[in-house]
């Protein structure tokens, strides 16, 4: 129908027939072919396409969430199209709008094709199995023979056998034949089950995703050996929070780092780390007793549902620094290494240098700068370690002096000093030094600084989840749905027995009383594979063959061994005398689900 | 000498010995293909199991091959069926399958085509308890799972894809297939024998988890069952071009006679194809599942999106999409073999692009 909108048509005596339910019904029209559209079979699969497709910048481009680091690299270098590629999401693919819609599209279309199939499932469930056709020769799978007992008998039997085998069966007496029988059986409803209960359980499991994203966070901090913190934002060097987390709530724990050891191979790779901990889980409630744990490497510790790991280890070089004053200070901060000999770097800063009025700071803040070895070794004036246990541990550093830059309200990274400051004057290196345990050496002004020692510091990290149990229940029960839904094949069997002489053609007089004629026909309504051989055993069922003689004669000229594995060859026309029909036509199926059919 | 070195130097010579049989059999399957006579067309199929039938009528109306389908069919001697255009795989009813070969007669000697085929699958054999010793005394020399570097990763994709094929084999006389496996295979097992090798040693502690070993394991062989069911799907494509071009034009003898004709039917190829991927798409999504359990008590969280996580993804989504895409009118056939090609393209891609170029938690690169 057209609606023509032109104003001026319209006279105002004679209005128009409202065109309100047209344009009602067509929009209804427009929305169930969206919807049907939306929940096809071939839509489904260009979602699932797009999914992939969008998820690959995830794993070829740095993503904030993974590498802050490299993830600005990549920007510093590609100054044309990073930003570009920035402002796109491209660098927080699993959070961008686009990746959103994909999922989100193939999520609703998920559900709209899923509901209705349970509908269907839960009356099928209560079904019959479907009546035997008229003519079983035309099944996939078919085939004819007789046996020795009359017809009741057989169908008893045949019935009886199949609800063994945990058939479905519905027997009735054939109406077209007096005296005849057929029964239709079927099996593997609990495919479809599997198959649902897989896809019900992707959706429980974006619930659950969505469910950690939302509510849960993370957050990590090194703790050296001796010290301890309670859980809040304020204590973690860096936190991760979940779209509605504020940091307010976090349950707090306390923990304190008693003793880190670790273990290393002869060729110096790390094979083991523990953290001696003690921790307080509910410090807020009186009484709370500190409790004792060793974490690990893929051994956390499991709290309130917070979860604390050890991610990391390293070391902490430890100076003693004495001022022309006499005043002396003991020193310490976390040295970083991402090197497999523990070799790391680090700066331990001095911004308030005892007995220095604060407007002096300026000029006499100190700076040790430079690299911790576990094992050192000197060679040309460079140190390097050859292995990542303090076994003689040798610290090679630059010395400065001045303005650190830490009161600029600008924050800086505390395992190094700000080069700006160098590069603007404002702090000078006033030496180079590499100290073993034990050594010491003095500034121009006197100051002197000994390197005493080290100690041990623990990365921890701690996780909240709230989504995680459910994500292992709705993954545990995906993988059953599938493998329920791939195992078990949907099976249909008929068979038709009729008295033999009643009207068989040709062996019509032939046959005594008392015997059957049975025919069968099979179809597989998921997956035709291996169908063949289960329907030689069941269309058996009737019982033992019985020879017939108009038959017998025939057959002796025109034979070929059975060779159900000469799949090379295409269908061949049928050999005289053949009694065993297969057939494999593509589409043959159910018609009432065109796009679930399989034409395996 | 420290026991342990010689014993990996037992694993070292034994891989040497897995190239060379994977390579000699590959050339075996190769000639093989070459000199195979092309599956006879449909006319040539029914005069020839006439003639088969002619002759052999006696022996079966009294041998044991008809007895079981006597049953069915009322006498032995009218056990005689068509030789029916079913691919079924899993049917193997013990009896000889009349190949090219047997049709001129089961007295004859096998060709010579048929004689490289079989020493193929001997030397196949022999490559692949090599490969197994490799990996065990690997495994016995490093004191752990021999799975911790790519070079044992490839190790054991090799003997899991090869064991693979040498089943589907046995079970579909489709040797054919062997050649598709096979050329991956050995092109894998020499990168790893040569680029990949590392020497045996124990592993970084956050991999000694058995979370780890368990999802190292099932990647590994649900990756390797796919290759095969890759393998067959581009088997199934060349196949499937070759048979439209053929009736495109019939009269090319040429063509007809070239190789993609002597592959295996396209009912049989996709069988194939789907078969193994059902079998290694369950494992495959346990195996993510394992890897998630082990991220969970390993780094944290169960999934962060690391970039050999997103892989993992892709491809599985590529092969929930094969599986959806044979239900689906219109990408049957060829586009789901394009489909099933794809999802294991992403696989090697994980494996060997993710481990190398790009640095993640998984990255084995530094
Ligand atoms: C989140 C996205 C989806 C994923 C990952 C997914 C995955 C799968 C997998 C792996 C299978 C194979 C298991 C089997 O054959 O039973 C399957 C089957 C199936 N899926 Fe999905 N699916 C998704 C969405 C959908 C949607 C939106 C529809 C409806 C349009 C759908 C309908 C079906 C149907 C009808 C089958 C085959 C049932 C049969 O074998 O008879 N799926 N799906």
């Amino acid at each position: 129908m057209t609606i023509t909108d032109a104003p001026g048509r319209t006279t105002g005596a004679t209005p128009r027939p409202p065109a309100k339910p047209g344009k009602v019904r067509a929009t209804l029209q427009f929305l169930r072919n969206v919807w049907r559209g939306l929940t096809s079979m071939r839509t489904a699969l260009i979602l699932l396409f797009l999914l992939a497709l969008a998820s690959l910048p995830g794993a070829l481009l740095p993503q904030w969430d993974n590498g802050r680091e490299k993830t600005q690299a990549y920007l510093d270098e590609h100054t044309t199209w990073g930003p570009l590629l920035n402002k796109l999401g491209f660098f927080d693919v699993f959070a961008s709008p686009w990746y959103s819609a994909i999922y989100l599209l193939l999520f609703i279309s998920l559900i709209g094709c899923v509901l209705p199939r349970s509908v269907d499932f839960a009356r099928q469930l209560r079904a019959k199995p479907v009546r035997t056709p008229r003519n079983l020769a035309r099944m996939p799978l078919s085939t004819e023979y007789r046996v020795d007992t009359d017809p009741e008998a057989t169908a008893d039997r045949v019935e009886q056998q199949l609800r063994q085998r945990h058939w479905r069966v519905l027997r009735s007496a054939e109406p077209a034949t007096a005296g005849g029988y057929t029964v239709s059986a079927e099996k593997g409803y609990l495919r479809e089950f599997g198959n649902l209960v897989f896809h019900f359980s992707l959706i429980g499991l974006l619930g659950a995703v969505a469910t950690g994203a939302l509510f849960g966070y993370s957050g990590s901090r090194l703790i050296g050996t001796g010290e301890s913190y309670c859980s809040s934002v304020a204590s973690y060097d860096t936190f991760r929070a979940g779209i509605t987390v504020d940091g307010t709530d976090l349950t707090p724990f306390c923990v304190q780092l008693d003793k880190l050891t670790a273990q290393f191979s002869p060729e110096g790779m790390a094979t083991g780390f523990q953290a001696d901990v003690q921790y307080q889980a509910n410090p807020q409630q009186p009484g709370d007793a500190w409790q004792r744990t060793t974490i690990e490497v893929n051994e956390p510790l499991r709290l309130n549902g917070q979860r604390l790991y050890l991610m990391g280890h390293g070391y902490a070089p430890e100076l003693k620094v004495t001022w022309p004053n006499g005043q002396t200070r003991d020193v310490t901060s976390n040295f970083i290494s991402n090197d497999a000999s523990l070799l790391s770097t680090g700066a331990v800063k001095i911004p308030d240098p005892p007995g220095v009025p604060a407007d002096q700071n300026s000029t006499k803040q100190l700076a040790i700068a430079g690299l911790f070895a576990p094992t050192a070794v000197v060679q040309g004036g460079i140190m390097t370690s050859v292995f990542p246990q303090a076994t003689a541990p040798g610290l090679a550093v630059k010395i400065y002096r001045g303005d650190l830059g830490v009161n600029s309200g600008v924050p800086q990274s505390v395992y190094a000093i700000d080069q700006g400051q160098v590069d603007a004057g404002k702090l000078k290196e006033i030496k180079e030094v590499n100290l073993m345990v034990g050594q010491r050496t003095t500034l121009d002004d006197g100051t002197t600084i000994e390197f005493t020692g080290y100690r041990n510091w623990a990365a921890l990290q701690t996780s909240y989840d709230p989504g995680q149990f459910w994500a292992l229940v709705f993954a545990v029960l995906l993988l059953g749905g599938l493998m329920i839904s791939l195992i078990i094949k949907r099976r249909r069997v008929w068979f038709r027995i009729t008295p033999i002489g009643a009207d068989n053609g040709p062996d019509a007089g032939a046959g005594g009383a008392g015997r059957s004629l049975v025919s069968v026909g099979g179809l597989a309504r998921t997956d035709q594979a291996g169908y063949g051989a289960e329907f030689d055993t069941v269309a058996r069922l009737a019982g033992p063959a019985v020879p017939d003689p108009a038959t017998e004669a025939a057959a002796s000229t025109a034979t070929s061994p059975e060779h159900s594995q000469q799949a090379e060859s295409a269908a061949a026309p049928a050999v005289p005398g053949t009694e065993r029909r297969r057939r494999q036509r593509a589409g043959l199926g159910d018609p009432a689900q065109p796009e679930r059919e399989s034409d395996e | 000498m420290n026991p342990n070195s010689s014993i990996a130097q037992v694993s070292d010579l034994a891989f040497q010995a897995t190239m060379a049989a994977y390579l000699v059999a590959l050339v075996c399957l190769g000639i093989e293909l070459a000199a195979k006579r092309r599956a006879p067309t449909e006319l040539e199929a029914v005069s020839a199991a006439r003639r088969v039938a002619a002759k052999s009528g006696l022996l079966v109306g009294s041998g044991a091959g008809a007895a079981n389908t006597a049953g069915i069919a009322g006498t032995a001697a009218t056990a005689g069926s068509t030789p029916s255009g079913s691919a079924d795989v899993t049917v193997t009813s013990g009896q000889q399958p009349p190949t090219a070969a047997q049709t001129q007669g089961p007295a004859q000697p096998p060709s010579w085509s048929e004689r490289f085929g079989r020493a193929a699958m001997v030397v196949t054999v022999v490559g692949l308890v090599a490969n197994l010793i490799s990996i065990v005394t690997r495994g016995i020399a490093a004191g752990r799972l021999p799975l911790a570097n790519v070079y044992e990763f490839s190790a054991a994709f090799c003997f899991v894809a090869v064991l693979c094929w040498v089943v589907l084999a046995a079970k579909t006389k489709a040797r054919g297939l062997g050649l598709f496996v096979l050329t991956p295979v050995t092109l894998l097992a020499f990168l790893a024998g040569t680029v990949l090798w590392q020497k045996a040693g124990p592993v970084v502690a956050s991999l000694n988890s058995y979370w780890k070993w368990i999802h190292v394991t099932t990647v590994s062989i649900s990756g390797s069952v796919l290759l095969v069911s890759g393998a067959a799907s581009v088997m199934y494509l060349l196949r499937h071009r070759y048979d439209r071009k053929v009736t495109e034009h019939p009269d090319d003898v040429d063509l007809a006679n070239s190789l993609p004709g002597k592959l295996p039917s396209l009912q049989l190829l996709d069988k194939i194809a789907y078969r193994t991927a059902i079998v290694a798409f369950p494992l495959y999504t346990f195996a993510i599942i394992a890897g998630a359990l082990w991220a969970e008590v390993a780094w944290g969280r169960y999934w962060s999106w690391d970039p050999k996580e997103t892989v993992a993804f892709i491809s599985w989504v590529f092969y929930a999409g094969y599986l959806h895409a044979r239900h689906t009118s219109g990408w049957r056939g060829v586009r789901a073999a394009w489909v099933n090609i794809v999802g294991f393209a992403a696989i090697i891609f994980n494996l060997f692009f993710i481990n190398y170029v790009v640095t993640g938690l998984h990255s084995y690169a530094s």
